[in-house]
Formats: structure tokens, sequence, C-alpha cells
């Protein structure tokens, strides 16, 4: 089998032939995966910065509790938000499974442990470096927090792409919530699945391919923009 | 002091470009915003979508009805299940006792015969237990067990795997005792099975639809068909509206119609592969 010559070429010709399924699963994969990042930023930062700086009982425990969520398996992301959205569920009756919404939501699950837990870190360690200077201000914890995320901002964009790569890279939460339903839900990882079920496995490496260049191009973009950033910020 | 909120902030800047990058980027159909018609959704077997059927017919009747079908293929154990959650609208698999049961505990209106193919037992060429030498697939499930050949099962309470069950009942074995050894349950759909038995060189079940449309079929081959056990039936149920009020049974019913309608029933005949048929239209006219 020489399938990686194979799907090198397959992932030529479906980036050169810009074939418009491919063009509109890329496109619901970054709609869901941006989302989602978006999601998780909003809520992991703030929630990084309480747990670094703020002083509560339990702190310590629902830290371990938030940097084991990362671990959480998608398939279990995607049972559980399939429980809550079905039919059935408490949720059924907005009618959201096997919508791109779905997805994003089981994906905001996924990826909002990842983003707080490396916010916690980047904010702990800003906290332990600024600790004297900001306390001798005077500074509250809320704006304590806010002086640390912006001074960590640079390093919160590695916690937010280490949590797009995540979503961009997963399946089983997806699968379960989206249904791969042709034109509707499917992604380019669940197209991927689809295509080594068929047995198109070069198809399925060239969407592979395809992936990789896609999250590529995202985090070229991102450093691009935070050295530019850097500059101004030090000029 | 700089302040997370400030106008210029970075994170906050970048928060800004995620969000118009996500809501730039084309909407794509979410809850009804669907065809003309709506949609429904179809909790489905898998053989069905993956060797290509639903691309041939689903145009046609969206074509004439306005009504877009979204399929969920998960494999007839979990289409049964999602299906009891209320998941969907109508239920194509093919496990006719599980279908009959799903109409009998209230869940689905009625159960029609929709098409039939057949089961094939495939294997290595050098076919280790001497399959193509038996005549009936009761004996070549024997010769299976009695070389220890290996065998993939499906081993996911889908269509094919309650099938193969059956025939090992039927062959006066159980195999269950050797999962692990020569029997490998691989817990995963028709298509995943076939990669694992084209890459152990194991024998396995599978419809003739998903063998004939699959590409990767390595050294493994037909060794045992014909059979009159190995007839394989499907079916489609419309998910009883009493038993789950969201369910759209207009449209759901216009889509069953359609499908045992003489339109339907040629459209799924005239679908083929490699120039095969793959599934055999049989809905008995009312």
């Amino acid at each position: 089998m020489n399938g990686f010559g194979d799907a090198f070429a397959a992932a030529f010709a479906l980036i050169v032939g810009f074939d418009a399924d491919l063009v509109e699963i890329v496109g619901l994969s970054l709609r869901v995966t941006l989302s989602a990042t978006l999601f998780a930023c909003l809520l992991g930062f703030p929630l990084g910065a309480v747990l670094a700086v703020g002083r509560f009982r339990g702190r310590g425990a629902l830290t371990v509790f938030v940097n084991a969520l990362m671990g959480l398996p998608p398939v279990v992301v995607g049972l559980i938000v399939y429980m809550m959205l079905s039919r059935t569920g408490p949720f059924g009756t907005l009618g959201l499974l096997y919508t791109p919404t779905a997805m994003i939501i089981a994906q905001t699950i996924l990826v909002t442990p990842i983003v707080a837990a490396l916010a916690r870190q980047t904010v702990a360690d800003l906290d332990a470096e600024y600790y004297e200077t900001l306390h001798s201000m005077g500074a509250r914890a809320g704006a304590r927090m806010r002086t640390l995320l912006w001074d960590g901002r640079f390093a919160l964009m590695t916690a937010a792409l280490a949590g797009m790569g995540r979503a961009l890279a997963e399946v089983g939460a997806v699968m379960i919530v989206g249904g791969n339903i042709d034109h509707v839900t499917r992604v380019m990882t669940t197209a991927i699945a689809l295509e080594t079920s068929r047995g198109e496995l070069a198809l399925a490496l060239g969407l592979g391919i395809v992936l990789m260049a896609l999250s590529l191009a995202l985090n070229a973009l991102v450093m691009g923009a935070r050295l530019s950033g850097a500059r101004l910020a030090h000029a | 002091m700089a302040s997370f909120y400030s106008k210029d902030g970075y994170p906050m800047r970048l928060l800004l470009l995620l969000a118009l990058v996500a809501l730039a980027l084309p909407a794509y159909a979410d809850g009804d915003a669907g065809a003309d018609g709506g949609f429904i959704v179809v909790q489905s077997t898998t053989s069905t979508r993956n060797s290509g059927l639903y691309d041939a017919i689903l145009p046609q009747f969206t074509e004439t009805t306005g009504i877009q079908i979204r399929v969920v293929a998960v494999g007839t154990g979990q289409a049964l299940r999602n299906a009891r959650n209320c998941d969907g609208d109508v239920l194509l698999v093919h496990a006719t006792a599980a279908e009959e049961e799903f109409v009998e505990d209230g869940y689905g209106l009625s159960r029609t015969d929709l098409m039939y193919n057949d089961f094939v037992l495939v294997g290595p060429s050098d076919d280790p237990a001497r399959v193509a030498d038996t005549t009936s697939i009761n004996a070549a499930l024997s010769a299976i067990a009695d070389s220890r050949a290996p065998f993939a099962s499906r081993g996911d309470d889908s269509g094919t795997h309650k099938k193969e069950r059956s025939l090992w009942a039927g062959a006066e074995v159980d195999p269950s005792g050797d999962s692990g050894t020569w029997y490998r349950e691989t817990g995963s759909g028709m298509g995943a099975t076939l990669n694992i038995a084209s890459g152990m060189n194991a024998y396995t079940l599978t419809d003739r639809a998903t063998w004939i449309a699959f590409a990767n079929k390595g050294d493994l081959r037909i060794l045992a068909e014909g059979d009159e056990d190995l007839f394989n039936q499907y079916g489609i149920i419309a998910i009883n509206p009493v038993r789950c009020p969201a369910v759209k049974a207009t449209p759901a019913q216009t889509f069953i119609d359609w499908l045992l309608s003489d339109g339907g029933q040629s459209a799924i005949a005239a679908y083929r592969r490699d120039g095969q048929q793959l599934f055999f239209p049989n809905a008995k006219p009312e």
C-alpha cells in the first residue's frame, strides 16, 4: 500500500480543486472550534485568575479539579451533552441536538478546563513576581487579577492556542452531539472518521493533511499577531 | 495601570477577533432554519450511508418535496436507543426482531419492510479454516472455530452483530469464551471492523453493500455467501408522536411513503456500485 503518496495527492487535489464540500466542512470546523475557544477563554481566563489570586476555602481542591478536567475524554463530554440535549433530556425542548450549537457547547466544556488551568499557572507565576509591588500599591484582588491577566496576555494566547488545538483535533464529542450529518454537522475530524470507515484511507489521510495545514495556518497567524503585538508593547 | 478591559487591551482584541471570525463564518442551518420544507432526522444503520445509497436517493426526495433529510448513521443498536430517546423522526435499520420490539413498546407507529440484501463471510484469500469448502454458513463458522483462525466480531450490538450472534447459535458454537484469543470483538462499526480484519487477515461477517463499497479490502475476499440464513432485511419505522411529541410526524410519513412508493423503490433498485445492485427493494404493496 503506497498510502502516503496517495494521501498527499488526495490532499493536493482537495486543496487545489477548492472542493465545495471541503470548503463547507472546513468552514464549519472553524466556526465550531473558534466559537468554542472564544467561550472557553471568556470563562477560563477569569476562572484561572480567581484560582491564582483568590483566597478562599477549597481553592486547592478546585485547582486540582480543574487540572484533572484537562483529561476529560471527548467521548464522555459528548455523552453528557447528548444526555442533556436529547429530546428526553432536561434541555430537549430546545431542539439543539445534531446542530452546530450542540457541538460548540460540547467543545466549550472540553476546552475551558485547559484554558483555565494554563491561565491559572500564568497568573500565579506573575502574582509571585509582582506580589510586593501590587500589595504596596494597595491593589484589591479584582484589580490585581485584571493587571496580571493583562501582563500575561502573550502567555494566555498560548493557553488559547492549546485549547483551540484540542477542539480542532477532537472527534468523539462532535460525533455524538453533531451526528456527522452531511452539510449540517460534518466537520474535518468526523469526515476523516467517515472516510476511514469507508476504507478510503488515502482520502482520510488527505483530509488529515488539510486539517494539519489549517492548524499550522491558525498558529502562524496568532504567532504573527503576537510578534507584532510584542513589538508595539515594547516600542 | 493597564487594565484587561482597557480599550487597546490585547487579549480583549484577540477575543474580539475570534468573535468576529466566528460570527463572520457562514452560519449553517441551525434548528429549524432548514430547507423550504423543513427537515427530519433519520436514525440509521451505517451500511446505507457508507455504501453511498443516501447520496444517490435523498436528493431525489428533497427535490420533489423540499424536505431535507438529516441522516445520523450510527449502527442499528445505537440508532434504536437514540430513537427511544426521541432523537429522530424516522428509523431505518436492519434487525427485524428488535424493530418489532421497538414498535410493540410503543416507540414506533408501524414497521414496514423496505429492501434487502445479504450478508457475506469475508476472510483472507489463503483461507486457513478452509471455509470455501463448506456448504453452509453454519459449517463455515464451525470450521473457523475449530481452526481457531482469527475472526473479527463487531461486538457493538449492531444489526450485523445481532445476525452474527444468531449464526453462531445456529452453528452451536459459543465464541464468547474465546474473546481476546481468536475471537476479536472490535466494538466498532462495520468499516472499522473491516479495516481491522484487513489488517490482521481475520474473517468477519459484513453486509454486502458495505463490502462492495469498501475500499481497503487488502487480502480479504468473499468466502461464503448465498445461504438463506444470510438474508438481510432492512425496515423503516415512523417514530410515534404520542410517545415523542417533538416528532415531525407529517414530513416523516411523507418520507416513508416516498421510500415505499414506486418512485422510491425504483430509486433504491437503480443504485449501483461497480455495476452491482446493492439493495433490493421489497416493500409490499398496500
